[in-house]
């Protein structure tokens, strides 16, 4: 028997905006301060009432829009209604039957794996819908063991969120790694979140069951489980992987079905110490939330024109802009994605250089390994990063022009940046050439110097040449060696030529 | 005995303050003694503050001494529901729930309120969160009616109503979600009205059902009302559901009558349950009109008997969810004994909350239900649309709709309190105007034989205050029920 894995991922996005969803109070990630931010709104006061944030709204539609969601042309709050701690209002501002924006999807790129052999695949992420709503606040429980009282942290209730509810269109745990780690990079290139997992910022629930191969050819499925709070990529992958041992497991011992008795949606909880899910509610009762149309708050009516005004203020998705750098500047499908999954900042950059040097493939070369090498060295972000994209793109440029060699032009980056360190100054273009001309490392044009280092080396390295002419191609790297050390600054390639040209008249 | 001071009319008051013939402490004072007297009767109070309403007459007083400029209120004490927060003082909702909670902030009314130079002298009792037609549901003592003190005075806004009603203070805010302002209004003999909802707005208002509360004015005449809605009126970037309109001086065009006025009778409102008293006194008052030259045109609310049913779905759902954070967890009261979260709940609410208070949320609660919900709550809604519909249609062939305010004048205080349901159909003509989202207003139009008041109740297409003032002013200009005292403040 094999089986298929199902899965389908809810994500709670935080938006960033400077102020919550329905007051004014600020979104800051301050849990050393609890209760600081807030205000009669967000404390759930008698009598206070929601304003909806209008930028915090557009953030949310940026987000739909991304995820090639359809944007609802009339949209309204709803109550989710429940007792909580965290929930001062006894419900959430939430979306119900009518979310601003549904049917969009995602598409994964998944990576060929030469372990296992397994060949490059994409996968497309069907997205049911996208709502808007409020994150609660924080309860702190007293770990002492004391049993001392437990508290709440309001600072975080209010702030907005997206929900992003996918179909069950994963099919592995890599899969969903994949999805969440896209939908991150597409929501950070968008600047709706910062995607912060450690504050919060990006909370996963997973749905995962099995869909077993039976022997005539039909399939039947395991009990659904949601998995809850998975708050980073890695606990997310593992989560599954556990559940689909787990599931395969017990279906196996027990053969219990979806719908059969026993055989409930249930919902786990992960511990990443373990490595295991744990039960939190056995059988799914449908919790009745009694949602209802809020009362304080009116719908939102969005225009095409609204929408498309909205659309124009996007920057390019990043699958686009990978799709783009390949045919734009013809570069291979794994640097454009190392280049775009740096983020948006870092793509740009790399636009930047190549607007200098008008060499696609050659600022694709430095920036994947040489600037991505120094950044992460130096724990910057590529905003920090001192050789500014003008700089380096003029530097390529240099090699371009056959003014400087490769190596020289390491020589003058590494300079560069150790000048920077030293200066905490960004280096600037005129910079370049100063390094040059010191160091005396400009190209070498002077071809009666090269001739006669060419005639000298060539003088005293007999059994070179009878290698070379025997076959042994690399014999040929010593004699350029020679001569570059005695002609400092000349084009390697220039040297090679004419020393094969030298040979063949000997 | 009742001072002088207390008995004189809003417009009066306002000229000897402006005058400087009546300073705002002395006013202030003489309706501080005036609540001494009698409100150990009449139970209208449930806070007073004298220090800082003093202290706030004071300010005005000095105010005007030093020439300053001076808002339209200017030293007239104002007594306010128990439902309005106010930055300091404590907020009760007439309930065990929030006794000792002080609000941090002013309701947008209450800052109007200062703006205008208003003196707030007290809180006023009411039903618990404003659910009641009687004041018998406050969670502290009952309010009396000044006319007989061994009748209820209607609710919710209770203690607003007989604030005014006894003279305690000129004027009062009250709240109107089915009739909590005409109802009491009606039964104590006073002008009290329910804006359009928008009209006002609702931050700080502490919430019974969101999408029918309103709060708006009572005061001894129209004039007095039309001022007091002037000062609190208008739109609110706090409140998403009040509307951006130009507030019109209601005070300014009070006097002036409307020629032409089209009234509309509903049949549905002089249909059977209507006591004969009331009856006659609603009709002699539409001859009143005649007589001024208006057209009396019968009008069909044919959805009107549905409104008390959808009233209680809406209404109850609403409340179900807005009462849901009094849970004793951040404010309000908590249970001293409890094992568990769960019990925490249960009990903090099971002892805060009364048992009307109670009963309309599990109603709410059980009308949003999963599986009621479409029978319940979502018809209600379509129900609501329907007595729009009505409205709508009625007020393209009418100017204002005329009928009675309540069924009966007021009844005795535990005649109802056994039966839920009669104590709804109290409400059974005022109830529509929430419904619709429209203007009504309560003025005096006679008594009983025993001495009770009646009200008239003028309704009005929505925003159209500015004709329902200037259509009630035209009667009361006719007639002195207004002017009368009841005889316990003789
Ligand atoms: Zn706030």
């Amino acid at each position: 028997m094999s089986y298929d894995v199902i899965i389908g991922l809810e994500v709670h996005v935080q938006l960033q905006t400077q102020t919550k969803i329905f007051c004014g109070c600020s979104t800051m990630f301050n849990p050393d301060h609890p209760n600081v931010q807030t205000c009669p709104v967000c404390l759930g006061l008698p009598g206070a009432l929601p304003v909806l944030n209008g930028h915090g709204f557009r953030l949310a539609v940026k987000t739909a829009l991304g995820l090639n969601c359809q944007i609802a042309p009339y949209t309204k709050w709803d109550r989710k209604q429940y007792f909580y701690p965290d929930l001062p209002k006894g419900y959430q501002i939430s979306q119900f039957d009518l979310p601003f924006s549904h049917d969009g999807h995602v598409d994964v790129e998944i990576a060929a794996d030469a372990k296992s052999g397994k060949a490059a695949s994409s996968r497309r992420v069907r997205i049911l819908r996208a709502h808007m709503e409020e994150d609660a606040g924080k309860n702190m429980h007293d770990e002492s063991g004391h049993g001392r009282d437990s508290k709440v942290d309001l600072n975080r209730a209010g702030t907005p969120l997206v929900e992003i509810v996918t179909e069950p269109d994963l099919r592995s745990s890599e899969e969903a790694r994949r999805f969440l780690e896209e939908l991150k990079l597409l929501l950070t290139y968008l600047d709706v979140s910062d995607c912060n997992m450690q504050e919060g910022s990006l909370r996963c629930d997973a749905n995962v069951n099995l869909h077993v191969h039976q022997p005539d050819g039909s399939k039947v499925a395991t009990p659904i489980v949601e998995v809850k709070n998975l708050n980073s990529f890695r606990f997310t992958e593992q989560a599954i992987e556990h559940e689909i041992a787990r599931q395969w497991k017990w279906f196996q011992e027990t053969g219990i079905k979806l719908g059969d008795k026993g055989g409930y949606k249930s919902t786990r909880g992960y511990n990443p110490d373990r490595g295991e899910t744990y039960i939190l509610r056995e059988k799914e009762e449908a919790a009745d939330y009694r949602y209802f149309p809020d009362p304080d708050l009116v719908p939102v009516l969005m225009s095409e024109s609204q929408v498309a005004e909205i659309r124009r203020e996007m920057p390019e998705a990043p699958a686009l802009r990978r799709t783009r750098f390949e045919s734009e500047y013809q570069l291979t499908g794994y640097d454009a994605a190392v280049i775009i999954d740096q983020g948006r900042e870092f793509a740009d950059y790399f636009e930047g250089v190549v607007k200098s040097c008008k060499d696609g493939k050659q600022a694709a070369n430095w920036i994947t390994q040489d600037v991505l090498r120094e950044i992460k060295q130096r724990e910057q972000t590529i905003a920090e990063f001192a050789v500014r994209p003008e700089v380096l793109g003029a530097l390529l440029d240099r090699i371009n022009q056959k003014q400087i060699t490769i190596k020289s032009a390491r020589e003058v980056f590494g300079e560069l940046l150790s000048e920077s360190d030293e200066q905490s100054a960004a280096p600037s273009v005129s910079r370049i050439d100063e390094i040059v001309a010191a160091k005396g490392l400009g190209i070498v044009e002077d071809a009666g110097a090269i001739d006669a280092a060419i005639a000298a080396v060539l003088g005293r390295s007999a059994k070179a040449i009878a290698d070379f002419r025997g076959g042994n191609e690399k014999a040929i790297g010593a004699l350029i060696g020679q001569v570059m050390k005695a002609v400092k600054g000349a084009d390697p390639q220039t040297v090679k030529e004419k020393i094969i040209a030298a040979m063949s008249q000997l | 005995m009742l001072s002088p001071i207390a008995s004189l009319s809003l417009s009066t008051l306002i000229e000897k303050l402006q005058s400087a013939e009546l300073r705002s402490v002395d006013l202030t004072t003489a309706f501080m003694d005036s609540i001494a007297d009698h409100d150990a009767r009449l139970g209208a109070f449930v806070h007073l503050d004298r220090d800082v309403a003093l202290q706030q007459a004071a300010d005005v007083d000095a105010k005007r001494d030093a020439g300053e400029s001076q808002g339209p209120l200017a030293g007239i004490p104002v007594a306010v529901k128990d439902v309005l927060c106010m930055k300091g003082q404590p907020a009760t909702c007439a309930s065990r729930m929030l006794k000792g909670f002080v609000p941090p902030y002013d309701a947008t009314v209450i800052a109007k309120l200062k703006q205008a130079g208003a003196v707030v002298i007290g809180r006023t009792n009411m039903d618990e969160f404003a659910m009641g037609s009687s004041g018998e549901n406050s969670a502290f003592h009952p309010t009396r009616n000044p006319w007989d003190t061994e009748r209820i005075p209607g609710g919710s806004s209770s203690g607003s109503a007989v604030a005014v009603a006894a003279r305690m203070a000129p004027l009062s805010l009250g709240s109107d979600t089915g009739g909590s302002i005409r109802q009491p209004a009606g039964l104590c003999g006073i002008v009290g009205m329910k804006p359009t909802y928008g009209r006002v707005s609702r931050y700080g208002l502490i919430a019974y059902a969101s999408s029918l509360d309103q709060v708006g004015p009572f005061a001894t005449d129209v004039t007095g009302a039309a001022l007091l809605l002037e000062a609190i009126a208008g739109h609110d970037p706090l409140d998403s559901t009040s509307v951006n309109k130009p507030v019109p001086e209601y005070s300014k065009t009070v006097d002036h009558p409307l020629a032409g006025l089209k009234i509309g009778v509903p049949v549905e409102h002089f249909a059977e349950g209507l006591a004969p008293d009331v009856e006659k006194a609603v009709r002699a008052a539409l001859e009143v009109y005649k007589s001024l030259g208006a057209e009396l045109k019968e009008v069909h609310l044919p959805h009107s008997k549905y409104a008390v049913a959808t009233y209680y779905l809406i209404a109850t759902s609403e409340a179900s969810s807005n009462l849901a954070r009094y849970d004793g967890v951040h404010y309000g009261h908590r249970a001293e004994k409890f094992d568990s979260l769960g019990e925490m709940y249960e009990a903090s609410r099971g002892e805060g909350f009364g048992d009307e208070v109670k009963r309309r949320i599990m109603l709410g609660v059980f009308a949003l239900s999963a599986g009621y919900a479409d029978k319940y709550y979502t018809k209600a809604l379509q129900v609501r649309r329907l007595i729009r519909g009505d409205f709508d249609s009625a007020f393209r062939e009418v100017d204002v709709i005329a009928g009675p305010v309540t069924p009966t004048a007021a009844f005795k205080l535990g005649e109802k309190t056994s039966d839920p349901l009669s104590m709804y159909l109290s409400d059974i003509y005022t109830i529509s105007a929430n419904l619709a989202g429209l203007p009504g207003m309560s003025i005096p139009c006679g008594f009983t034989a025993e001495g009770l008041p009646i009200g008239l109740q003028l309704q009005a297409a929505p925003f159209e205050e500015e004709r329902l003032f200037r259509a009630a002013r035209m009667y009361e200009r006719e007639t002195d029920w207004h002017t009368r005292l009841p005889p316990m403040a003789h």
